[in-house]
């Protein structure tokens, strides 16, 4: 199942809606790594809100996902991880090291617009 | 709580017993456990493996385990599942509802006949692994559940199984 990545402003929001095979993670990674490029983003949220499981393949590609952006200059936030869910990576010994989290999408978004200085309210505005 | 099977590790592999937890002659797996229900599912790729675990979470939630340790299951699922996609290409993983005495469980086992794990005792250690992964697959599965138990022949294969209780 393909990851729907929407456009806001100067970010991207990759929405997971259900749970995804090791090959969309993948594909996901991909497609964010290029996105980010050709659409000239700022920052990129992944919301795992819908992420019932976070085994070791899951939480190694959030990371790698992270650090490629990261070196393609923009910043990655990942939201969501919910309770059982961190209780298992925990259990895990999961710890996804250097990559930030939030709560929800919009702490998401007020961590971006820290990061890139530019208030969290202009982000329907700014295009491109 | 004091009745509750303390949490062991078998290894039955040839070239390593790690434990001798049981006599080394003795059958993986315990006789004492009567099987209520069991699910057979054969993994042969990546999307299998999100099927091995969304099965074995609808028949843990059977046994009324909380939401944390369905989670805590269907993860050990997914780490067992991908190491046979991973390591030997096909398998199966077989899930079954367990009673023993007045408990009732959740068992996982895993099997392939891939090329075996050479070193069971490091591949049980935290951070070892061969492959692309963090190297927590097994320590992290043994981590998740009650019991524990790896045979692993080079050349013939490993099965895998993991038990959780219901507390």
């Amino acid at each position: 199942m393909e990851v729907p990545i929407l456009k806001q402003g100067p970010y991207l929001i990759a929405s997971i809606q259900s749970a995804l095979s090791d090959a969309d993670l993948v594909q996901l990674r991909d497609a964010l790594v290029e996105q980010v490029g050709r659409l000239r983003s700022r920052g990129v949220i992944v919301d795992v809100t819908a992420l019932d499981v976070m085994d070791s393949f899951a939480t190694r590609t959030l990371r790698d996902i992270t650090f490629m952006i990261r070196l393609r200059g923009a910043e990655t936030v990942i939201v969501g991880i919910q309770p059982d869910v961190a209780f298992t990576m925990v259990q895990l010994g999961l710890k996804l090291e250097g990559v930030p989290t939030a709560l929800d999408l919009e702490e998401g978004i007020t961590f971006l617009s820290k990061k890139d200085g530019s208030p969290a309210k202009e982000t329907n505005s700014r295009e491109r | 709580m004091g009745a509750l099977p303390r949490k062991r590790t078998l290894v039955n592999g040839e070239r390593n017993p790690v434990e001798a937890a049981v006599p080394a002659r003795s059958p993986i797996g315990n006789t004492r456990d009567r099987v209520l229900e069991e699910i057979a599912v054969h993994i042969n790729g990546d999307t299998d493996i999100v099927a091995a675990r969304q099965k074995g979470r609808v028949l843990a939630g059977t046994l009324g385990f909380s939401s944390s340790e369905l989670t805590l299951i269907a993860t050990a699922i997914s780490e067992l599942a991908r190491n046979i996609v991973l390591y030997a290409k096909q398998g199966e993983i077989v899930l079954r509802v367990l009673e023993r005495g007045e408990q009732r469980g959740i068992m996982v086992r895993a099997g392939d006949q891939g090329p075996g794990i050479p070193d069971v005792r490091r591949a049980l250690q935290g951070g070892f692994s061969t492959s692309r992964s963090l190297g927590l697959g097994l320590p992290g599965v043994r981590r998740l559940m009650d019991e524990f138990e790896i045979e692993s022949r080079v050349g013939y294969g490993t099965t895998v199984t993991a038990r959780k209780w219901k507390r």
